[in-house]
């Protein structure tokens, strides 16, 4: 319940830095961008080993000109639930490996994917991304108050958690993955890791000129999980202790029919 | 790790819901008849072989641990059950063993809990695992070697006696087990009841592999009462464990427990039939050796530098959950 209020706080927090940056929007541009999925749901089953997503989405009031010389760009992300994280390394304490000093994050994205028509340094100055908390380096890595031990700590273990969420798959960026299909159209190819978190995502568009921040667009993605083995995860989490007692059943079950099946005595 | 499953595991492959892993049916049917096997022919549980395995097939430890506890409750039920048909349980010594392994495991699963929030727990078990897989494969394969020396001198082979009183009975709170004939104090029953209990909730095992040849040479129990009375025990506190781990950890696999222990009841018939016919002393130093060889590879990964020294997790500790 609280990984959902947490997930609202981000929407919150993000909506507020576009309410900021909206400052920025240069005068009298009339383009919009939309972007629209298929659905608002999709459900995972079992055997899921990630998947593209497609979102497709209109530039409309494009100034032909511009459009000519390529010089719209489009950043298309998904991004997953927050949720708290951990941080660990790993230090040597006579021979074994033990994990030592840890950082611990909150409202951090579980999943992140982006998608845009070119590498992004060739979209917007770094300042603007930053501006935007857009793209895998500039989302802000918040600390937990009192999770962490020093401020070089801090700087170390933010910069590894993008690393490990990009090795986990969890976070990644696809330049190059968004293509005007029309002068208005344009598709976006999303990645959808085989551990992609259940939840609420949120699909956001975001449209540049000339390297200039216009305007955002957004839409949301619930990610469920369907099959047997889901309603057995999701037993074990809402009724723990009767799961519990039935794994005991089963197991006594299981021992008396080998009785039964192989009897000796 | 997922190239090698990809194979035959694209066929047979199955989801596990609480280890969140895809994995192969066979390799783990295979794994749970094995060790059955292995604790069919030698009259051993087994948990303390499955637990390591499951970590070696990369099974997340915190469900490795609670699922082991729930596939150990099969194997001792059906033998808990032969013992009480043929009456060599003793159900007062047993209970008391329950009351002090049921304290035992849920102080057992307080610092399992609180050894994952401190993110300590993959460690601390594995370092379990070493100190006891050495000690008792070690012990194991000194005595079948001596054994074995014994044989070939041309002396029986004959079991060690029960010696005589020793400071275990000058202890208060003396109370009779008449099933067992020992009139003993309840304080080491429950302790050591207790410390079965810790360890079947820390390591995911039954704990019978202590807690025979403690009642043994410790309380004098009997060995015609000693193995019916220690799976009464353990049916009980695993199961108490299974539930305790389901409801706080939430680590109980249930698809995982049913493809193991399936594999354990048949392999462990075939074990008990095939361990009559050959000779124990070379079959127990064959299982000493495989101990320690498990042992062995649970400390060389203690050792070896790991690929990346970070690591992240989701934060259990903060008021988020």
């Amino acid at each position: 319940m609280s990984a959902l209020s947490s997930a609202f706080l981000t929407l919150v927090l993000a909506l507020a830095a576009v309410g900021g940056a909206g400052a920025q929007q240069l005068p009298g541009n009339k383009e919009t961008v939309e972007i629209g999925l298929s659905t608002d749901t999709i459900a995972i089953t079992s055997g899921f080993r990630g998947t593209d997503l497609t979102v497709f989405g209109a530039l409309d009031n494009a100034d032909p000109l511009i459009q000519r010389q390529g010089r719209y760009d489009i950043v298309v992300v998904l991004e997953g639930p927050a949720r708290d994280f951990v941080v660990r390394r790993k230090d040597r304490f006579f021979g074994i490996w033990v994990n030592a000093e840890s950082v611990s994050f909150q409202h951090i994205p579980a999943s992140y994917s982006l998608a845009s028509t070119r590498n992004l340094q060739d979209i917007a100055s770094p300042k603007i991304f930053g501006q935007l908390s857009l793209g895998v380096n500039n989302i802000y890595y918040e600390p937990m108050p009192d999770g962490f031990g020093s401020s070089q700590s801090l700087k170390e273990f933010t910069k590894e958690l993008p690393r490990l969420k990009l090795k986990q798959r969890l976070y990644n960026q696809r330049p190059g993955d968004v293509q005007f299909l029309s002068s208005t159209l344009f598709r976006a190819t999303l990645s959808l890791p085989a551990n992609v978190p259940v939840g609420k995502h949120v699909a956001r568009a975001y449209l540049f000129r000339n390297g200039e921040f216009l305007r955002e667009s957004a839409t949301s993605l619930n990610i469920v999980k369907a099959g047997l083995e889901f309603r057995i995860y999701r037993a074990a989490n809402q009724y723990s202790l009767l799961y519990g007692f039935f794994a005991v059943f089963l197991a006594v079950v299981t021992g008396w029919m080998g009785r039964l099946i192989f009897r000796k005595d | 790790m997922s190239a090698t499953t990809l194979g035959l595991g694209f066929i047979l492959g199955i989801y596990l819901p609480i280890a969140e892993i895809s994995v192969n049916v066979f390799v783990l049917f295979f794994m749970g008849a094995a060790v059955g096997f292995l604790s069919g022919m030698f009259g051993v549980g087994g948990g303390f072989l499955i637990t390591p395995l499951l970590i070696f097939y990369n099974i997340p430890p915190a469900v490795a641990v609670a699922t082991g506890a729930n596939q150990v409750i099969a194997s001792s039920f059906s033998g808990a059950l032969t013992h009480f048909k043929r009456g060599t349980l003793d159900f007062k010594l047993g209970s008391l063993l329950v009351a002090g392994g049921i304290a035992g495991a849920a102080l057992g699963i307080y610092v399992f809990v609180l050894l994952r929030e401190l993110g300590q727990l993959d460690l601390i078990v594995s370092l379990l695992y070493v100190i006891f897989l050495s000690t008792v494969g070690g012990l194991m394969l000194y005595e079948s070697v001596q054994s074995m020396r014994r044989t070939r001198a041309g002396q029986l082979a004959n079991l060690k006696k029960p010696g005589q009183h020793n400071w275990v009975h000058r202890l208060p709170f003396k109370m009779r087990f008449r099933a067992s004939k020992i009139y003993v104090s309840i304080i080491p029953v429950l302790v050591l009841g207790g410390a079965i209990g810790f360890l079947s909730s820390i390591m995911g095992v039954g704990g019978g592999f202590i807690m025979v040849p403690a009642m043994i040479y410790l309380l004098k129990v009997p060995t015609n009462v000693v193995i019916g009375t220690s799976l009464y025990q353990i049916v009980f506190v695993t199961a108490f464990t299974t539930v305790m781990q389901a409801t706080t950890n939430r680590s109980v696999d249930i698809v995982l427990a049913m493809l193991l222990m399936t594999g354990g009841v048949i392999g462990a018939q075939y074990g008990a039939r095939i361990g009559q016919k050959l000779r124990g002393e070379q079959l127990r130093a064959l299982l000493a050796m495989l101990v320690l060889a498990v042992g062995l590879r649970l400390a060389i990964e203690l050792f070896v530098t790991p690929d990346d020294l970070y690591s992240i997790s989701i934060a259990l500790a903060s008021g988020s959950s």
